[in-house]
């Protein structure tokens, strides 16, 4: 039945059984996460902070889809961005508050994710990915052209305005305070859909599909729900990178930010719960501190990946999860 | 005396560019009993095994399960009506414990679909100690939080036998259950199928004659993608075309 397999995703990592005081391990390690949250800003300037973090959400995102759902989506750009615009478009142009304008902007993904999602599962391993990519070009093309977007420019100057009509997000502080919050409610969201019942019976079809669908699973419709989750807060962290930058561009729908996220995923460790973070870490801080080497942040990002798959298949957390033996 | 039948097949065809590997094959299986389909290699059990479970649509004919025309329906959709397969390489989860491999089963049946996300993994303890009580079963009480990928080969086929059972199926497709097998292990494999085979009905493509032989209530023939002869296994065995079928005498 391999040929109804999706691409063999199986991670490393996965292959400990989890225990019951692993859980009580990555609950410090939130607890953990939340205190370096709000240490954080005193040493690290929180622009950078932010875009970490929207970006780590997009990586989460993305990996509940590859290593949980076993589906590798070369497409990801198109909810991260069309949410993003969205959010910009409702901020600026219709007056929405902050919290309207990213809920208006992750539902857009939602519903993108849901008609995507729908065309794209009824094909399996690479030609799953092939017509994400394909669908996800459409939304780039559509993003050149349509009149709300701004073209080239994009819609810039978005207006951070003031949460729930009361609380300015002008000071950077504030606004990184807002993120956070999203952040970890991202987090903790996705933590909780892979140890669901749901999340059950994603990991068993990811394992063996053709076994799942012989006990009675329509495998198809838990692919479909996962790759909306997926989308949903992909779009949740499109729309708040909006908010943050007063900005939302081509560069979020562009297919080279799909493959950032791959990077990132696989970088961190793939099917681990938080690899995507210290991947988007590694990858952002990369981008930021290496700007003056231009171009060569793509030469030296490719040589990262390269060295990352030929020395440690499983990613960074996937090795020491590997080292400690206990799933991360 | 009416024969009661749970699984009809008629001119069941199944082409593959030109070829038919099962071609116009009819097949009745009654309730309660064990039913063997053999034939020499290439006779297209595997093939019709997967139409009969869904896993391949046919190119022409029927397939009836209680009085109900399954030919079109989806292969979740017919496990959910009682008809279970089996799978010749042993089909576990390997990255569930085992007793998650068969609480899996146990949530499909107890619980239907579970899209609840929001949920936290806990509700499913309910179901721990059917899991565990299905788990000693098959004798594999000391394995219960092992992944099932650690298992060796005849563990797993008791740890796949235990979450088929889960489901409490009416009738069980098994597809050569004894394939790749040592000795002992076909015979505790037999006496498992016998005791799940109470109030149910099997069917199952298997190789090993002897197997078929002690525990089969009727056996279908295959050859070339259709039924050569059917019978219990005194009839069949002495069957001249059977007997050049499985030696080879040329072409009659």
């Amino acid at each position: 039945m391999a040929d109804t397999a999706a691409i063999d995703v199986a991670p490393i990592a996965a292959a400990l059984p989890t225990r019951r005081d692993d859980k009580a391990l990555h609950r410090m390690i939130f607890v953990g996460i939340a205190l370096l949250l709000i240490a954080a800003p005193l040493v690290l300037y929180p622009v950078y902070l932010m875009k970490v973090l929207c970006f780590a959400l997009f990586a989460l995102a993305f990996n509940l889809l590859l290593g949980y759902g076993g589906l590798l989506s070369f497409g990801h750009a198109a909810y991260f961005g069309m949410a993003s615009y969205l959010c910009a478009y409702t901020a600026k142009s219709l007056g929405f508050t902050p919290e309207l304008a990213i809920l208006s902007g992750t539902v857009t993904a939602a519903l993108l994710g849901l008609i995507f999602g729908s065309l794209a599962i009824r094909r399996q391993g690479i030609y799953f990915s092939m017509i994400t990519l394909a669908l996800a070009q459409m939304a780039f093309f559509f993003s050149l052209q349509a009149k709300f977007t701004g073209g080239e420019d994009g819609i810039q100057a978005v207006p951070r305005g003031n949460l729930f009509g009361v609380f300015s997000l002008a000071d950077d502080r504030a606004m990184y305070g807002l993120v956070c919050v999203i952040f970890m409610a991202g987090m903790l969201l996705i933590y909780r859909i892979i140890h669901s019942p749901f999340g059950q019976v994603l990991k068993a079809i990811r394992d063996n599909e053709p076994r799942a669908i012989s006990l009675g699973y329509r495998a198809n419709q838990y692919k479909l729900a996962v790759f909306v989750l997926s989308a949903t807060l992909a779009g949740l962290a499109g729309s708040t990178k909006a908010i943050v930058f007063q900005l939302a561009s081509l560069t979020d729908v562009h297919w080279s930010m799909s493959g950032e996220v791959v990077l990132m995923t696989l970088v961190g460790g793939m099917g681990t719960v938080f690899g995507p973070i210290v991947g988007a870490l590694v990858i952002v801080t990369m981008e930021t501190y290496l700007a003056q080497f231009g171009a060569w942040v793509t030469i030296i990002q490719g040589c990262v990946f390269v060295l990352c798959v030929l020395l440690f298949r499983e990613g960074i957390v996937g090795l020491v999860a590997k080292l400690i033996r206990r799933p991360l | 005396m009416a024969r009661d039948v749970i699984l009809a097949t008629d001119g069941l065809t199944m082409e593959f560019k030109g070829f038919r590997a099962v071609n116009g094959v009819k097949l009745e299986v009654e309730r309660g009993t064990i039913h063997a389909l053999i034939g020499p290699n290439g006779a297209g059990k595997t093939t019709c095994f997967n139409l009969l479970t869904k896993f391949l649509i046919p190119t022409a004919g029927t397939i009836r399960y209680k009085d109900r025309d399954i030919t079109g329906m989806r292969a979740a959709d017919v496990a959910r009506l009682g008809l279970v397969r089996s799978f010749q390489i042993s089909a576990v989860f390997p990255h569930l414990t085992v007793t998650e491999n068969v609480r899996i089963a146990l949530q499909r049946r107890r619980r239907g679909d579970s899209f609840d996300f929001w949920r936290p993994e806990k509700v499913l303890r309910a179901l721990d100690g059917e899991a565990l009580a299905l788990v000693e079963a098959v004798g594999l009480s000391e394995f219960a939080d092992s992944l099932a990928v650690e298992l060796s080969y005849g563990r797993k086929r008791a740890l796949e036998i235990a979450t088929t059972l889960a489901l409490d199926p009416e009738m069980l497709l098994l597809d050569e259950p004894m394939a790749g097998m040592g000795h002992e292990d076909v015979d505790r494999t037999s006496q498992l199928i016998r005791r799940v085979s109470k109030d149910r009905t099997i069917l199952m493509v298997e190789h090993n004659l002897s197997v078929v032989a002690s525990l089969s209530d009727r056996i279908t023939v295959l050859a070339r993608g259709q039924v050569l002869a059917e019978g219990d296994y005194a009839t069949v065995s002495k069957d001249p075309r059977v007997i050049e079928a499985y030696i080879g005498a040329g072409h009659a």
